[in-house]
C-alpha cells in the first residue's frame, strides 16, 4: 500500500489540520458519506457493500458445514477472510495476500469474535463433529483510504443479512434460503483514527492515510465495551492521546451503528 | 465453555501460578549470545523463551525494496514447530505475518532509519518456547538486539501486556489467562518520551477497565526497560 506522496502534500495537510482544517473541508471528527446496501449478491447467504466516500468494500458470507475445533467442539467456526484485488487500487498487486491484508482481516475478525456477534454455540449441528462454518469475505472494490472501518461495518451488514440454507440429510442445499437468520447477539463497529503529526481526525482519506503517522483502530458494541483494537503505522500514540480516540471512537461507533439497522 | 477452563483465576488475591495481580513472571534477558549475528539477545519470561537476532545495516535484498532516503527496517517474528503444544506447521502463517508488521511498527520510531540510506536492518524473532506473550517477549529481545548489533537509537523499546481475568486487571498474563481470560493488551512504548509504539487489545473492557490495564501495562514495560538496561550493561560494562 505504498504511494509516493511529496513531502509538499503531506505539509500541506498537516498545516491545514493544524488550523483545524481537513484537506476535504471535513471536520475532525466527521465520516465521509456512509451508504451500507444489504443482499447484494444472491448466491451468498448474505451479503453487503458500504461506501465511505469513494471506498467501496463488498462483503460476503457463505455457510458450510465442517468440522469443529477439538478445543471448542460445542461452536460453530468464524473464518474472516480479506483480498485487496488489483482492481481497487494501482497499488495492489495479484498473488498471495500481504501484511496490511492480513492485517484487515484480523482486525475485523477480532471486532466479531471478541464482541461475541455471533452466538457460535447456536451454530452446533452434532457437538465435537459437525457445525457451521461462517465465511466472512471482504472484497474490495474501490480503496480511497479508510478500509478498516468500511470492511468491519460491512462484515457486520453482511451478517445481519445472512439466511441459513435449507439442509437436507446434513448436505447444504445452496440456492435454497430458509427465513432462518444467523444469531447475532451484538453489534460491534470499528472505528479508525489517523495522527498526522499533533492532530487526530476520524476516517482518514487515502490522502491522510498516505501521511499519517500513525493509525489506532478502536472496535465497540452497542454498550460502548471495547472489544478489540489495533495500532498501526510507524508513529506514536501518548497515553491521552490513546484515551482520547477511545472516548471519540465510542462517540463515532454509536453513529455508525445506525447504519446496520 | 472452552475444554480446561478453570473455575477461578484469583483464589485470595493470588493468580493460578501464586502471582499477585500485578506482578510480573520472571525475566532473564542476556545481551549478545549469537556469534554470527551483528546482534542478538535471548529473553527467557516465564515459560516463554525467545532470541532475537539483528543483521545490518546491509544491502537490501530484493533491490527494488530499498529507499533512497533511509533504511528499511525488516522484522520476522516465527515460532518453532514444537514450541507450543499442537505442532505448528512451520513457515509464516497470518498470525506471525501481522505479529511481524506490528512488531516492526513497535520499532521503528526508535531507529534511526535515515543514517543509512539503501540499506536493510533485519530482525529476526525465534520463539521457541511459548507461553503466552510471545509477541512481548520477541519486541523486548529485538530491541535489545537492535542495540547490540550498534544501531543508533532513540530509545530501546520494553514491551508488557496487561489484561482481564477472573473479574481483575491483571499484569502479564500467563497462557491459562491468555486462553480462558477476558482480555488481553499487548503494549510496547519508548520510556524516555512516555509514548506508545504498540496497542493491540482482543477481550472485553469497559472504558475505565481499559485505562487501568494501559496504565498496569506501562508500568510494566517500565520493569521490563530497566532488565532490558542491565542487560546490555552486563555485557558493555559502565555504571
Amino acid at each position: 500500500m505504498f504511494e509516493v506522496v511529496a513531502e509538499v502534500k503531506k505539509d500541506y495537510i498537516a498545516n491545514l489540520l493544524e488550523n483545524g482544517k481537513r484537506a476535504d473541508e471535513r471536520g475532525f471528527d466527521d465520516y465521509r458519506p456512509i451508504v451500507v446496501e444489504k443482499g447484494v449478491s444472491n448466491r451468498a447467504e448474505g451479503s453487503a457493500l458500504v461506501k465511505i466516500g469513494k471506498t467501496q468494500v463488498l462483503i460476503g458470507v457463505k455457510l458450510a458445514i465442517g468440522e469443529p475445533f477439538p478445543d471448542m467442539p460445542n461452536s460453530g467456526v468464524l473464518t474472516t477472510n480479506a483480498e485487496l484485488i488489483p482492481l481497487a487500487s494501482p497499488d495492489f498487486e495479484k498473488g498471495p495476500p500481504d501484511e496490511d491484508t492480513i492485517e484487515i482481516a484480523r482486525v475485523v475478525d477480532r471486532g466479531i469474535r471478541e464482541s461475541q456477534c455471533i452466538d457460535l454455540d447456536k451454530l452446533c449441528i452434532v457437538a465435537g463433529e459437525k457445525v457451521w462454518i461462517i465465511f466472512v469475505d471482504i472484497h474490495v472494490l474501490d480503496y480511497d483510504g479508510n478500509l478498516f472501518d468500511a470492511s468491519a461495518l460491512g462484515a457486520v451488514a453482511a451478517l445481519l443479512d445472512t439466511c441459513m440454507p435449507k439442509v437436507e440429510e446434513d448436505m447444504v442445499i445452496y440456492g435454497e434460503k430458509t427465513t432462518e437468520r444467523l444469531p447475532i447477539l451484538h453489534k460491534p463497529v470499528e472505528t479508525t483514527f489517523a495522527k498526522i503529526n499533533k492532530s487526530i481526525v476520524v476516517d482518514p482519506s487515502l490522502d491522510e492515510e498516505l501521511v499519517m503517522d500513525a493509525r489506532l483502530t478502536v472496535a465497540t458494541d452497542e454498550n460502548g465495551t471495547i472489544c478489540a483494537m489495533q495500532k498501526g503505522g510507524s508513529g506514536t500514540f501518548t497515553q491521552e492521546e490513546i484515551l482520547e480516540i477511545i472516548k471519540r471512537g465510542t462517540r463515532k461507533g454509536s453513529e455508525l451503528r445506525k447504519f446496520l439497522e | 465453555m472452552k475444554v480446561g477452563e478453570p473455575e477461578k483465576f484469583i483464589v485470595k488475591g493470588k493468580r493460578l501460578d501464586g502471582r499477585k495481580l500485578d506482578e510480573l513472571r520472571e525475566i532473564k534477558i542476556e545481551a549478545g549470545i549469537l556469534k554470527r549475528a551483528d546482534g542478538s539477545a535471548y529473553v527467557e519470561w516465564g515459560g516463554n523463551k525467545v532470541m532475537a537476532a539483528c543483521y545490518g545495516p546491509r544491502e537490501v535484498h530484493p533491490r527494488h525494496l530499498a529507499r533512497s532516503d533511509k533504511a528499511i527496517l525488516r522484522c520476522t517474528y516465527n515460532m518453532a514447530p514444537f514450541s507450543v503444544s499442537d505442532r505448528k506447521r512451520p513457515g509464516p502463517d497470518r498470525r506471525s505475518r501481522e505479529i511481524s508488521k506490528v512488531t516492526r511498527e513497535a520499532l521503528e520510531p526508535v531507529v534511526f532509519t535515515n543514517l543509512f540510506p539503501r540499506t536493510a536492518i533485519d530482525v529476526f524473532i525465534e520463539v521457541l518456547q511459548a507461553n503466552a506473550g510471545t509477541r512481548c517477549t520477541g519486541i523486548a529481545a529485538a530491541s535489545v538486539a537492535l542495540a547490540d548489533a550498534g544501531i543508533p537509537m532513540r530509545d530501546l523499546v520494553p514491551s508488557c501486556a496487561a489484561g482481564k481475568v477472573g473479574g481483575e486487571i491483571v499484569l502479564d498474563l500467563f497462557d491459562v489467562e491468555d486462553n480462558f481470560g477476558e482480555a488481553d493488551l499487548p503494549v510496547a512504548m519508548i520510556p524516555r518520551k512516555n509514548e506508545i509504539t504498540l496497542l493491540q487489545m482482543d477481550g472485553n473492557l469497559t472504558q475505565e477497565e481499559f485505562e487501568k490495564a494501559l496504565k498496569l501495562a506501562m508500568e510494566g514495560c517500565i520493569k521490563v526497560y530497566e532488565l532490558q538496561k542491565e542487560a546490555l550493561r552486563r555485557k558493555y560494562g559502565g555504571a
